[in-house]
């Protein structure tokens, strides 16, 4: 157990005179949210199982920035961007791998301007790149014959247009994959996004994590899957406002791999 | 006396053209009040967005039935135009039909324009049973009233009375229907016109010919004043549209200059400015009003045939919140309008009527309302990114007057402190492998 859940640093790793494969950004919500860390520990318990020679910033990793872009204050989003890549550059960082797509979208597409140039890659792509090349087995039947819906984060599908490498490593589950009405280019936030988690919604007839829950829950599922933390957040909060959370379970994919290999 | 319907016909066409230039300089004008942009990059890439999404429709057609029938009003709107080049030279130069000369090709030609015609008018019609009857839930939202709505039959009762004219044209010309070649559909229409003595025939061609060509004229004009100006401005609109990832907003130089500065540890706070930096006006952060936006953006405003289909897919308008995509473009596009209006009534120059987009036009609820998903624009079918306006402005709120909500400001007071959106300590950052 310990094994698996072993996160180097890295600082350690510096002072081994090494460099790692892969910067793991764990990211804020990874680092704090009760819920997003078990998600955290599952893409770590993957990475270990898969041999994946990787570190983290730890302590000397700081938010990305992106909610404060988001939100419109571009003096913080870019104080905490050069923070960072003064950071990463440091330590000659070339690959990074987030489970959040909205770190991910920040550090790919909105950190070099800044003078940070990395290869950013989303974990649904990295575990699907494992699979691809055989460093990771994926064999347990655990999900065999469940229903699973996977509800695309923004920031990933039509911010950066992956919607197949998530797609890809559910099929590993052997689960029967079903879409929602509204999926790829076409589906809906959970309602999270552009600092909307951070705040109460404006006025207006319900919530939009429940009217995308109620996308998910059309399908029948036994589980909705997701790819961001926020997305998790939203979508468990509109499972219990529809009061199926006895029914329908919402996971991550990289807990669902973790699950799957019964690690 | 002779020389006389040519005479007119000159002075309408030069009157029809001349307004026309005289409003699309306006326009261009009035676009050119935004912000420099440079959008010079990757035009092999841009040409191909331009083929591909204004004139091969492909983000039409991902609504299969609006988008079809849209194809076929826009493929036979552009063909059967091809015939007003002959109207215009028999026009101006007294001919009939100057191009029957080319025989069987002309009769192939005319019946297409024809059958194009009636399909035309059947696709026209049935946009407006859409609208009208069906009452497809985008065309009844709430900034889809008073002028924005009958703008939209107006266009619809524009095209139909212009296929009627060209069909009613070719059913009352004795010449051309006694020819019996291209009158395809026309010949189905003549035998209503049957008994009429030849006279009042020719009177009626002649009154189909000439109101078809002015009502072109009149449509023509009526663009600048309609959404309809799509039809011109969705080439350039999605040639400068973004080709960056949708989730990728721009940077703002102006921060990164005075953050660089701020970061930069040999930078002496005290230092005098820089020669000549006394004359600058400090940048103003985000947009308030059309001038601070770019002209691309302006353009978008132009361009927005305010179709609804961002407003549809938006999950905070879909859930009852007051944003409406379409409506922040509806909106720059109403405040430029007013803007081009205060410069014109005032020689040239613009004068503070004591009125901004942001407030007068778009609320903060609005702004604060957006995912930033990115849905909208993805459902755009011209490339417009209502998306980057709303960002604008939210940084002029935030920025500029420190006008975001109370918990936004916690929020990034946090990320200020910790490093982080809660109040958590940075140094607890690796807590959770110890859990």
């Amino acid at each position: 157990m310990s094994d698996l859940l072993k996160v180097p640093t890295m600082e350690e790793y510096m002072a081994q005179g090494k460099q790692p494969e892969i910067l793991f950004w764990v990211g804020s919500a990874g680092s704090f949210d009760d819920r997003a860390k078990k998600i955290t520990k599952a893409f770590v318990k993957i990475l270990n199982t898969a041999n994946v020679d990787f570190a983290v910033l730890g302590t000397e990793e700081s938010s990305t920035g992106d909610i404060a872009k988001r939100a419109g204050n571009e003096f913080l989003f870019q104080m905490q961007a050069v923070t960072n890549i003064e950071i990463l550059n440091a330590y000659e960082v070339k690959k990074i791998v987030t489970c959040d797509p909205h770190s991910f979208n920040c550090l790919k597409n909105e950190y070099p301007e800044l003078g940070g140039q990395y290869e950013v890659i989303h974990h649904t792509q990295f575990i699907n790149d494992l699979i691809a090349s055989g460093r990771l087995k994926v064999d347990g039947d655990l999900y065999k014959g469940k229903k699973i819906t996977f509800h695309d984060p923004c920031y990933l599908g039509r911010a950066n247009n992956e919607y197949d490498a998530p797609r890809n490593v559910l099929k590993e589950t052997k689960a029967d994959i079903v879409e929602m009405k509204r999926h790829k280019r076409t589906a809906l936030c959970c309602g999270a996004g552009g600092a909307q988690m951070f705040k109460e919604p404006e006025k207006g007839d319900m919530d939009v994590n429940v009217l995308r829950t109620e996308d998910a829950l059309e399908t029948k599922p036994n589980i909705i899957a997701t790819g961001c933390p926020y997305c998790n957040t939203m979508m468990t909060d509109g499972v219990k406002a529809k009061e199926k959370e006895n029914d329908v379970q919402v996971l991550d994919i990289a807990e669902l791999i973790a699950n799957a290999q019964g690690l | 006396m002779q020389y006389l319907p040519n005479i007119i016909f000159a002075i309408a066409l030069i009157l029809g053209f001349g307004y026309f230039a005289k409003n699309v300089k306006k326009l261009i004008r009035n676009i050119k009040l935004g912000q420099d942009v440079d959008v010079s990059d990757n035009k092999s890439e841009r040409f191909k967005n331009m083929a591909r999404i204004a004139l091969g429709q492909s983000k039409m057609v991902r609504r299969p039935v609006s988008g079809f029938l849209h194809v076929i009003v826009y493929v036979g709107f552009i063909i059967i135009n091809i015939e007003v080049l002959e109207i215009i030279i028999d026009g101006l130069f007294g001919t009939h039909r100057i191009f029957s000369s080319l025989g069987a090709t002309y009769g192939f030609l005319i019946g297409f324009f024809e059958i194009l015609a009636v399909l035309v008018f059947v696709s026209v019609t049935i946009f407006w049973i859409r609208r009208n009857v069906i009452k497809v839930a985008r065309f009844w939202k709430s900034e889809m009233t008073s002028w924005p709505k009958n703008d939209g039959n107006f266009i619809l009762y524009f095209e139909m009375v212009l296929m009627t004219l060209f069909l009613v044209m070719n059913a009352t010309d004795v010449h051309f229907q006694a020819m019996n070649s291209g009158n395809v559909i026309s010949q189905f229409i003549a035998p209503l016109f049957n008994g009429l003595p030849e006279t009042t025939l020719h009177f009626i061609e002649r009154g189909a010919w000439w109101l078809h060509i002015l009502g072109i004229l009149v449509f023509l004009n009526y663009l600048y004043f309609s959404k309809h100006l799509h039809i011109l401005l969705a080439f350039p609109n999605t040639y400068y549209g973004k080709i960056k990832p949708k989730g990728q907003f721009n940077n703002l130089e102006a921060v990164t200059k005075e953050v660089k500065m701020m970061m930069d540890p040999n930078a002496d706070p005290f230092a005098a400015p820089e020669e000549g930096a006394d004359d600058e006006e400090p940048a103003k952060f985000g947009a308030s009003d059309v001038q601070d936006l770019n002209w691309v953006q302006l353009l978008s405003a132009y361009t927005c045939t305010e179709c609804g289909r961002c407003t549809s897919a938006c999950p905070a308008n879909l859930t009852g919140k007051k944003l409406s995509p379409r409506k922040i473009m509806m909106d720059t596009r109403d405040r430029l309008e007013e803007v081009g209006k205060n410069i014109d009534a005032n020689n040239g120059e613009f004068k503070d009527d004591g009125k901004q987009l942001l407030g007068d036009y778009i609320t903060n609820e609005e702004l604060w309302a957006c995912t930033t998903c990115n849905a909208c624009v993805e459902e755009c079918p011209v490339s417009i990114d209502p998306l980057s306006i709303i960002l604008e402005m939210r940084r002029y709120l935030v920025m500029e007057q420190s006008a975001a909500p109370t918990e936004l400001n916690n929020m990034m007071t946090n990320i200020e402190n910790n490093g982080a959106p809660w109040p958590y300590n940075q140094m607890d950052r690796l807590n959770w492998t110890k859990e």
